[in-house]
């Protein structure tokens, strides 16, 4: 069928760019959420973890025979029982040919290596019968030394974490410049240069403590093992459980529901997965499992957690010439997933956005009797952005000079662009002169400059400080090929498909696995641009690997970077495809036509017909040319050319109430460049969350254990997250220099606020008191940390 | 988490309570608006085979006048101490700090009663009650009793109730038109107080003729400052009395260290918020 | 334990457990899964539902609790498929990623704006504190909610004060 255009049509406005709102939102608005928790199957079991109240201790007896007589349990099970089904949770990242990984075993068997270590399981008829069971397993631990110091573990002759090993340290990772051949020797730079700064921070174990407990249900009993998990990783979860339980991959269905929120806390396979899937297996019944937070808290992978020692080489005119970063990684227990990996994904950038003449980098991975650590929101990229941010801010201090101006002087300028990298990266684009001036007049910096020295003149007891952040990172994670280079297990392209529907409607099924980032609506948006069909009529699926069998889930700031563009040349495809059809169908040349606003159009003539008419007609397939499949379906697998880039500079003013210690912040500024924009509303949601939390990690979060390796920050009553009441409004705004890698020109955001505002805010608070002697302050700078540090600079002397 | 099973029984009468909670015994307990018993019970650490709800006795809720005492029911909520005009009027300092307890949500169930009986060092209604020289009454198998502030806090989670007694109300002697400041110091906004300082002062012409000062979390109990008091006392209203007289905030306490607050420190801040607290409360 | 409920208008008859929470009556045995668990020390708020009127953690209080008691959860807000203003002020400011404390973070703005019907940033933001929000930064939430007051006052003003 064709059409001519009416005479009033005219091209809709574009739909990237829109500050559309959600399409999700509808649902979890009125309640009717589907989260995995909400399950209910016939016959269910629900399952309850016993777990190690010690952190190090040999099992040396398990007795379930109470708990099995408990109202209403129906099975216990231990890790003798599990040990041969259970297998190793799978650790994708061997760093290096000669890494260690202890076996990781579900259930532990015949140790316990951390405390909230998963012992035995119960399942029963209800939940509330689950837990009771809990008390009637009576579980017999011999102790053993406990290894908790990260510094102490990796040194010779420590107490060992896993005495097989013989060794606590599970490798070390090296990058120099030198041997790379992307710039000189560090030793060299460090020895010639005029100022040398040598700082050691620490990044403090952080909780990912997204907001929906994790919960996993198993339904067993189909031809395909069927488990819904709050995960943000359906695809590599699959594959993972099949490897590593030997169950084949295609009786084996994932299913992501509504999950809330992950931040990379829920990048796993969890033993409490395995667990789920083995019990339910054995009962041939569904099973449930659904954490509570204590058991969150304790178990499930924390973040960050590093020694950091930096020594940055400079010349007397604040010029950068060498960085030298060594850094210890405290692994936890085990190697989960990228537990190993995390570290190494910021080797690439300490060096930030400056231009250093040599670098050198070594990590080394080291195994304490704690949880383990793993992805937590910029996973290796804001440890690595607090440690040059912080020292960039020691030199200029030690210098005198303007933090921006040190920063000016040493940054990539805008037309060095693209700019290969002394830790062998090539930036596409970028620019921080903008960006910069542009904070700088939104702050008004200036002006809070002279406040600040007024405070300072007259000794006010509230000091003002400023914390400078310019960032970069590398995220749409990622190239495939470095990805090899780095031996980590899988790659990093992303698929999507696009189904044209006889009504005109379009279904777009996407790898990428949501969690609350809204890609429903931005990949409508795309859609809707490339295909010309209203926003309405497209549907999104994702997250089932039944429906989306293909991809590889939503981490690093990828699903726009590199699943958007997975999406672009699958829509290209479309197309492609009905090109020549509607050439047919309009009686004319291919080349004669233009394809806009969702209509093949004659040049120079009113005869078009639409996308969504080549689709009907394909359906019906009555009158297609010769040798052409009636099928415009199309899908796009892309595999991205390099990492994403996206840059910002941010500004935080703090009041430092040197009485108490107490910091508030004053303003907060941020212009990111995240290169074109497909939905402000959902960017700027993004970035307000990334702050919050690098806020967070600056003044509030710490895992705390106290010296027997029990966990003391072990709720939200201990484990201090921000309420609306403790964080300030923010700034935000924008400029835009597009990718240059991708036809959309975009770059990811996910996880920017957060790598950018905790050296912001950190730094700020140094600054209000570096003139009272304070040299640092370690996170989370309590208002306590805060007052010693300030004490002690001053000698007691107040 | 989930409680541990235990039964249940919900009195519709003071006495009905009380006779509840004899018969059943030692491992019962009594819950008010249960917003600090219910986590105690959700992490099991508390096993109570009995739960007796004093949430129906009509009789422990509400604020009244006495002559020259506010009575205020044990089951009155945060949130209802915080906004009665009584209250506000003659007891003032106890609605500054009721205002500040935690969250909304938990302001609307917790109760004054409940939070007191309850004991936590860092709860904020103690110290307001031991400035105001508040009395407990309590009411037992043997009758009612009357216990002054003073005696009520015994330690850590520890007051003066029998196990069989049920706190009934509070009685406040007036302190009309006196003004008041609760000074809180907590890291993030919900979180439990690290130090409180409780305030309140009469100022006539210029001069600070009464002050009632007590702490929050600067020992197992509350604390009256009294060495605070006394030079504050008949002394003009200005900066350097109050400076003086707060040196003397961490008298008589014994503050224990802990990840937010070592004992250094935790000493500092009683000095320093009652410096504030005082200042606020005398409008300077 | 026989109690009796009203939720979301529907009067519940039902024997429970007296450990039972309140929140998992809701999500158990009466199906209302709006209502989410976040935490267990009564801080996320997540669990936020209106009994007898005033905001309350539901996983604070045990279902006995409520009996005889209204209740009402984010499930009761809609009429006629039409969001409340609260739910469509979320909608339209982005208050919402994950959404998982979206529902109590919307039962705590309408007690809010209840007692306060034009909150200024900090009140907002204060009024909020007992709901955590991992996603959201909570900046939009704070819109949300003061866009939320204008259009409830200004549907006062157009009912002529009736609500």
């Amino acid at each position: 069928m064709t059409s001519t255009v009416d005479a009033g049509t005219t091209t809709p406005e574009p739909e990237i760019g829109k500050a559309r709102s959600r399409k999700e939102d509808e649902h979890l608005l009125t309640g009717r959420t589907k989260w995995t928790d909400n399950l209910v199957l016939p016959g269910m079991v629900h399952l309850a973890i016993l777990r190690s109240p010690l952190a190090h201790a040999r099992i040396t007896n398990i007795d379930v025979t109470e708990a099995r007589k408990m109202p209403g349990v129906i099975a216990v099970y231990t890790g003798a029982d599990l040990a041969e089904e259970q297998g190793s949770l799978p650790c994708a990242w061997q760093i290096t040919p000669d890494m260690k990984a202890p076996p990781a075993p579900a259930l532990a068997v015949d140790t316990v290596n951390f405390a909230g270590e998963a012992v035995a399981v119960v399942a029963a008829r209800s939940a509330y019968e689950a837990h009771d069971a809990l008390e009637g397993i009576d579980v017999d631990y011999d102790e053993l030394p406990v290894v908790l110091d990260l510094a102490a573990a990796a040194r010779e002759g420590s107490d060992l974490v896993h005495p097989d090993l013989g060794t606590n340290v599970s490798a070390t990772w090296i990058f120099d410049s030198a041997e790379a051949g992307t710039g000189g020797n560090v030793e060299d730079a460090i020895r010639d240069a005029e100022v040398v700064v040598e700082r050691t921070f620490r990044q403090q174990r952080l909780i990912p403590a997204f907001m929906e407990p994790r919960s996993t249900v198993v339904d067993p009993t189909g031809p395909q093992i069927t488990m819904w998990s709050a995960t943000q990783v359906p695809h590599v979860l699959k594959l993972m459980l099949a490897m590593s339980l030997g169950i084949p991959e295609h009786k084996l269905r994932v299913i992501a529901p509504d999950v809330g929120g992950g931040f990379g806390g829920k990048l796993q396979v969890t033993p409490e997965e395995v667990v789920t899937l083995l019990v339910a297996r054995r009962l041939g019944k569904p099973a449930k499992y659904t954490e509570t937070r204590s058991e969150s808290m304790a178990a499930a992978h924390h973040g960050r957690d590093q020694i950091q020692k930096l020594t940055l080489a400079a010349r007397r005119d604040g010029t950068v010439t060498g960085l030298k970063v060594e850094l210890l990684a405290d692994m936890g227990a085990y190697l989960r997933l990228v537990t190993s990996g995390v570290p190494i994904l910021g080797a690439f950038m300490f060096n930030g956005i400056y231009k250093f003449g040599a670098y050198h980098f070594s990590c080394t991975n080291v195994f304490t009797n704690k949880v383990p650590t793993d992805a937590y929101r910029g996973a290796g990229r804001p440890e690595a952005t607090f440690a040059i941010e912080r020292i960039m801010d020691e030199l200029a201090a030690e210098l005198s000079m303007d933090p921006l101006e040190l920063r000016e002087k040493n940054w990539i300028r805008h037309e060095e662009f693209p700019f290969a990298t002394i830790a062998g990266l090539t930036y596409d684009s970028g620019n921080y002169e903008a960006a910069t001036a542009r904070a700088k007049e939104l702050f008004d910096y200036d002006a809070l400059r002279r406040e600040q020295a007024e405070r300072r003149e007259r000794n006010d007891p509230v000091q003002l400080g400023i914390g400078v952040s310019t960032f970069t990172e590398m995220c749409g994670l990622a190239p495939s090929r470095v990805l090899g280079s780095l031996a980590y297990g899988a790659g990093g392209w992303e698929h999507a498909s696009i189904r044209m529907l006889p009504t005109g409607k379009v279904e777009v099924v996407t790898g990428a696995s949501a969690h609350g980032q809204g890609h429903e609506t931005a990949f409508s948006q795309i859609v809707a641009d490339r295909l010309g069909i209203p926003f309405e009529d497209i549907e999104v699926l994702h997250g089932d690997t039944q429906t989306a069998p293909r991809g590889l889930d939503t981490y690093g700031s990828r699903s726009l970077a590199v699943g958007g563009i997975a999406i672009v040349a699958a829509a290209e495809k479309v197309v492609a495809k009905a090109r020549p059809i509607a050439a047919h169908l309009l009686e004319c040349a291919e080349e004669d036509l233009e394809f806009t606003g969702g209509r093949f159009q004659v040049a120079g003539t009113q005869k078009a017909v639409a996308l969504t008419d080549v689709a009907l007609a394909v359906f019906a397939a009555h009158n297609l040319p010769d040798g052409i499949e009636p099928n415009l379906d199309s899908e796009a697998t892309y595999d991205p050319d390099n990492f994403s880039y996206p840059h910002g500079t941010h500004l935080c003013a703090v009041e430092v109430d040197t009485e108490t210690g107490w910091v508030r912040i004053r303003k907060y500024v941020c212009v990111d460049d995240i290169g074109h924009v497909v939905n402000p509303l959902i960017v700027d949601g993004q970035v307000h969350g990334g702050l919050a939390q690098g806020i967070a990690q600056a003044l509030y979060e710490e895992a705390v254990h106290d010296e027997t390796g029990t966990l003391l920050s072990g709720s939200f009553a201990e484990y201090l997250l921000p309420s609306s009441a403790d964080l300030p409004e923010f700034t935000t705004d924008r400029t835009e220099t597009p990718a240059t890698g991708n036809p959309l020109g975009v770059k990811g955001v996910g996880e920017a606020g957060t790598i950018a505002s905790t050296p912001a805010v950190v730094n700020s608070v140094l600054d209000a008191v570096r003139h009272l002697g304070v040299r640092d302050i370690e996170m989370p700078c309590t208002p306590m940390r805060v007052w010693h540090a300030i004490e002690s600079a001053q000698g007691g002397a107040r | 988490m989930i409680p541990s099973a235990f039964d249940y029984v919900a009195p519709t009468s003071l006495d009905e309570a009380v006779d509840a909670l004899v018969s059943a015994g030692e491992d019962a307990k009594v819950i008010a608006g249960g917003q600090s018993l219910m986590p105690v019970l959700r992490l099991r650490m508390a096993a109570p085979t009995v739960l007796v709800d004093i949430g129906r006795v009509p009789e422990l809720r509400g604020v009244r006048e006495d002559g020259d005492e506010l009575v205020i029911g044990a089951m009155t909520t945060h949130h209802d101490v915080a906004h009665d005009p009584l209250v506000r009027e003659h007891a003032r300092l106890l609605a500054e700090a009721a205002s500040t307890v935690a969250d909304p949500q938990i302001r609307h169930r917790g109760t004054l009663g409940g939070a007191l009986a309850h004991a936590d060092p860092a709860g904020d209604m103690g110290a307001p009650v031991m400035a105001l020289d508040g009395t407990f009454v309590a009411v037992g198998p043997a009758g009612r009793r009357s216990i002054p502030a003073a005696d009520f806090f015994e330690d850590y989670f520890t007051t003066a109730l029998g196990a069989d007694e049920i706190l009934a109300e509070i009685r406040i002697p007036k302190h009309s038109g006196w003004a008041a400041h609760y000074e809180k110091f907590n890291r993030v906004a919900h979180a439990w107080s690290i130090v409180g300082v409780a305030a309140t002062v009469a100022v006539e012409n210029g001069t600070i003729a009464q002050a009632r000062v007590a702490l929050t979390n600067m020992a197992s109990v509350p604390v009256r400052a009294r060495g605070v008091e006394e030079l504050l006392t008949g002394r003009p209203a200005n900066a350097d009395t109050i400076r003086e007289a707060a040196e003397h905030a961490a008298e008589g306490t014994s503050p224990i260290g802990d990840g937010n607050a070592d004992v250094e420190y935790r000493t500092h801040l009683a000095r320093v918020l009652t410096r504030r607290a005082v200042t606020t409360a005398a409008g300077l | 334990m026989r109690i009796t409920v009203t939720v979301d208008g529907t009067s519940y008859t039902d024997d429970v457990e007296p450990r039972l929470l309140l929140v998992h009556y809701l999500r158990d045995r009466l199906g209302k899964v709006g209502t989410v668990v976040g935490c267990d020390t009564s801080n996320c708020g997540a669990c936020t539902v209106h009994l007898n009127g005033r905001s309350v953690k539901s996983c604070s209080v045990l279902a006995v609790q409520a009996d005889g008691a209204e209740v009402t959860t984010v499930e009761g807000l809609a009429t006629d498929g039409a969001l409340h203003p609260v739910q469509q002020a979320f909608h339209d400011n982005h208050a919402l990623q994950c959404g998982y404390c979206t529902p109590g973070m919307i039962m705590s703005t309408l007690d809010l704006l209840s007692e306060n019907p034009d909150p200024d940033d900090r009140q907002v933001r204060l009024g909020l504190e007992g709901n955590l929000c991992r996603c959201t930064g909570y900046q939009n939430i704070v819109a949300a909610a003061q866009d939320a007051a204008r259009r409830l006052r200004e549907a006062d003003a157009t009912a002529g004060g009736a609500r």
